[in-house]
C-alpha cells in the first residue's frame, strides 16, 4: 500500500512515569492477561506490550510497577525488556521509521532508501529528528522479503518501496 | 498441482469464518473428533509430513515422543516466528486463512491431548496478530474452540503470544523461554521439549505451515497427501522466492520441483535478463549454490545431497552482478546482530569473522584469512553452541567460500598493506572494526 495510514505514537512525559500506578482499567486488562499462563512470569512479555502501547516507552518507573505486579525483581524486569529490541527504554520519535536492510531487500535497492532517509532526516540509525517526529532504526529482516524493499513505520508495513513512493508516505503522516 | 494451502489466495474475503466453512473449513475436526487421538498421530505419521520449519523433522514421529502417561499437562506451541532472512510464507498463510491454521491446530493439539496452545508470533506482526485474535474469537463463539468443542467433551484454549524482536525466539527453546517470560536465551538438550517443554511438561512445536497442512491429511487420508511430491519428501510447500527475479512471492509447489522450474516457469526468470550467479536454498543460513545447481530437485534430501540445507523453503536468488564478499558481510551482520550471546563460539565467532570479511571488503585482506573463517565455521559448528544458530551463520561461510572463493581470492590479492596503527594489546571489539576503520 502506498498511502499513509499510520497514526502517530504518543509519548508519555518522563515526570509522569517516574512512578506509576496502574488504573482499574489497566489492572482488569493484567488480570486477564494472567489467566492466560500457569504463571505469574509468564505475562511479563504481553503486560510489557501493554504498557507500551499505553506510555509510548517503558521507564524504569513502569518497570519497577511491572515488577510489583508480577512478584518479580525490578534487575530481572530490566534484562528481559533490554534483550528485546522492540521494547523502548526511551522515548522515540512520534514516528519508527524502522528500514530492513537484510539481504533480499539490500538486493532489491533497499540502500538507496537507508542513504535518503539519513539524508532526509540528517541524522543516523537509532537516532530522533530534533522535532522528535521520526525516529531512523535499521532493522533486520521483517519477513516481507518477497515486496522488498520493506519499510514498517510504528506497526504498519509499507512494502516495494522506492525513493518516491518513501517520499509521499512520510509527506502524507498526519501531525 | 491444485493448490491446498493457498486455496484461498484470490478469494474475496478469504480470512472470514463464513467463507472458510463455504470452502469446507472444520469438517476435518468434526471427522478428528471422532477419531482416536492415537489414530490421528498414525495417519500424520504415514503421510510423510516432516516439519515445515526448517528441520524437517518427522511431524508424526515428533508427537509420539510426547509421555501420554504423563500426569502433567501438554502444551502445543504453534511457532509464527518467521524471522529466517528469506521467509516470508507463514504471514502470507495467516493473511490468507487463518482459520485453516486454527484448525490445524486443535486437530493437533487434540492429537497430542493438549489442553492449551500457544501461538508465538513475532512481534512486527502486528496485524498478522490482530488477524489471528479475530479468526480465534470467531472459532470460540462458534464453539470449535473453548470447552466441550462441538459436544464432543474436548476442551481447548488458544492464545497468541507476541514476541519483541529477537530472532533467536525462533529457536524452539529459547521460543519456550520467552512465552516463560525470560529472555530468549535457548536451553541445553535433551531433554527434548516433547518431554520436558513449556513450564516444564511435554510440549509439541510446529511451524505454521506445518500445522496447516494436518487438516488436510485428515480430510483425506495419508496416502492422498504422500502422493504428492517424492518418497520420504511428501505434500505441497511454500515457496518464498525473493532476490533477483522478476516476479518473487510465495508459490505452493510440490517438494520436488526443480529450482529451474521456479525460477524460470514459475518466477519468470531472473531480473532483468540478467545471468543467475547462484541461489540460496533455504533461507540465509543455508549455504548458497552456484546457477550450475539449478536442476536439482526442491527438497529436504535432494538439497542436502548437494551441500546445502533446504531449511523454510525460502529461496533467494541472486543474479551475476551480486558481490559475493557483501553478501557474507550482509548475512553475518544479521547472525552477530542476533546471537542471544550465551555460547562463546557464536557470539565471539560471529563478531570476528564479520570483522575479518568486513576488512576484506575494505580492501584491507590477508592471505591467512580465509583459513581463518574456515576456522571459525569449524570452531562454531556442529554441536559446539547449545543451539544451531552457530551453524546458522557458518552455512553462508562454507557456501562461499566453497562455491566463489576466487571473489575473496582476488579481493585480497588486490589488498593494500594494512595502514601502520598500534593495534591494541588485547584485540577489542568495537562496532567499527578492529582496525578502526
Ligand atoms: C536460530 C533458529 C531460528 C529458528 N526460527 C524459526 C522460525 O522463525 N520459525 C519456525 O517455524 N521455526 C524456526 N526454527 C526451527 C524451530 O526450532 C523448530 O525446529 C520448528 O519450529 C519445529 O517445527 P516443525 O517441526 O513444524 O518444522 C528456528 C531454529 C533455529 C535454530
Ligand atoms: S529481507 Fe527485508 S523483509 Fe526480509
Amino acid at each position: 500500500m502506498s498511502v499513509a495510514h499510520t497514526q502517530p505514537l504518543t509519548m508519555a512525559p518522563p515526570e509522569l512515569l517516574r512512578e506509576v500506578h496502574f488504573d482499574d482499567e489497566m489492572e482488569t486488562k493484567i488480570s486477564e492477561l494472567l489467566k492466560r499462563y500457569p504463571t505469574k512470569q509468564a505475562a511479563l512479555l504481553p503486560v510489557l506490550w501493554l504498557c507500551q502501547e499505553k506510555w509510548g516507552w517503558l521507564s524504569s518507573g513502569v518497570l519497577k510497577a511491572i515488577a510489583d505486579r508480577l512478584d518479580l525483581s525490578p534487575a530481572f524486569v530490566e534484562g528481559v525488556t533490554t534483550f528485546y529490541t522492540m521494547y523502548h527504554t526511551e522515548p522515540t520519535g512520534k514516528y519508527l521509521v524502522q528500514v530492513c536492510t537484510t539481504l533480499s531487500c539490500q538486493l532489491c535497492g533497499a540502500s538507496g532508501l537507508v542513504e535518503h532517509l539519513k539524508e532526509r532526516f540528517g541524522i543516523d540509525f537509532g537516532e530522533t529528528t530534533p522535532d522528535g517526529r521520526f525516529t531512523l532504526l535499521g532493522v533486520q529482516c521483517l519477513g516481507a522479503c518477497g515486496e522488498g524493499p520493506v519499510v514498517q513505520i510504528n506497526n504498519d508495513y509499507y512494502t516495494r518501496l522506492t525513493v518516491e513512493t518513501l517520499d509521499q508516505i512520510l509527506d502524507e503522516l498526519p501531525e | 498441482m491444485e493448490p491446498i494451502l493457498l486455496k484461498a489466495e484470490h478469494e474475496k474475503n478469504s480470512r472470514a469464518l463464513t467463507t472458510y466453512l463455504n470452502r469446507g473449513g472444520y469438517s476435518a475436526l468434526k471427522k478428528a473428533l471422532i477419531m482416536n487421538p492415537e489414530d490421528i498421530r498414525e495417519e500424520v505419521k504415514k503421510s510423510g509430513l516432516r516439519g515445515r520449519g526448517g528441520a524437517g523433522f518427522p511431524t508424526g514421529v515428533k508427537w509420539g515422543f510426547v509421555p501420554q502417561d504423563s500426569p502433567k499437562p501438554k502444551y502445543l506451541i504453534c511457532n509464527a516466528d518467521e524471522s529466517e532472512p528469506g521467509t516470508f510464507k507463514d504471514r502470507k498463510l495467516i493473511h490468507t486463512d487463518p482459520h485453516m491454521l486454527i484448525e490445524g491446530i486443535i486437530i493437533s493439539s487434540y492429537a497430542i491431548n493438549a489442553y492449551t496452545a500457544y501461538i508465538y508470533i513475532r512481534g512486527e506482526f502486528y496485524e498478522e496478530a490482530q488477524i489471528l485474535e479475530k479468526a480465534i474469537a470467531e472459532a470460540y463463539k462458534k464453539h470449535y474452540l473453548g470447552k466441550n468443542i462441538l459436544k464432543t467433551g474436548y476442551d481447548l484454549d488458544v492464545y497468541v503470544h507476541r514476541g519483541a524482536g529477537a530472532y533467536i525466539c525462533g529457536e524452539e527453546t529459547a521460543l519456550m523461554e520467552s512465552i516463560e517470560g525470560k529472555r530468549g536465551q535457548p536451553r541445553v538438550k535433551p531433554p527434548f521439549p516433547a518431554v520436558v517443554g513449556l513450564f516444564g511438561c511435554p510440549t509439541v512445536i510446529n511451524n505454521v505451515e506445518t500445522l496447516a497442512c494436518v487438516p488436510h491429511i485428515i480430510e483425506r487420508g495419508a496416502d492422498w497427501f504422500a502422493s504428492i511430491g517424492r518418497p520420504r519428501n511428501t505434500g505441497p510447500k511454500l515457496f518464498c522466492v525473493s532476490g533477483h527475479v522478476n516476479r518473487p512471492g510465495v508459490y505452493e509447489l510440490p517438494l520436488g520441483v526443480t529450482y529451474r522450474e521456479i525460477i524460470e516457469e514459475h518466477c519468470g526468470g531472473v531480473r532483468d535478463g540478467k545471468k543467475l550467479k547462484g541461489f540460496i536454498p533455504g533461507g540465509s543460513s543455508a549455504p548458497v549454490l552456484p546457477a550450475s545447481a539449478i536442476d536439482i530437485k526442491a527438497d529436504f534430501d535432494s538439497v542436502a545431497e548437494a551441500g546445502s540445507m533446504f531449511g523454510s523453503g525460502a529461496l533467494i536468488v541472486l543474479d551475476e552482478t551480486t558481490d559475493m564478499v557483501w553478501l557474507l558481510e550482509n548475512l553475518l551482520t544479521f547472525y552477530t546482530h542476533e546471537s542471544c550471546g550465551q555460547c562463546t563460539p557464536c557470539r565471539e565467532g560471529g563478531h570476528w569473522a564479520l570483522e575479518i570479511v568486513r576488512r576484506i571488503r575494505r580492501g584491507y585482506g590477508r592471505p591467512e584469512d580465509l583459513e581463518t573463517l574456515e576456522r571459525i565455521s569449524r570452531f562454531a559448528s556442529q554441536g559446539m553452541t547449545l543451539c544451531p544458530l552457530g551453524d546458522a551463520f557458518c552455512g553462508p561461510i562454507t557456501g562461499v567460500l566453497k562455491h566463489f572463493r576466487g571473489e575473496f581470492e582476488a579481493a585480497i590479492a588486490k589488498a593494500k598493506p594494512l595502514p601502520k596503527k598500534k593495534l591494541p594489546v588485547l584485540p577489542v571489539r568495537s562496532g567499527r572494526g578492529t582496525f578502526g576503520m
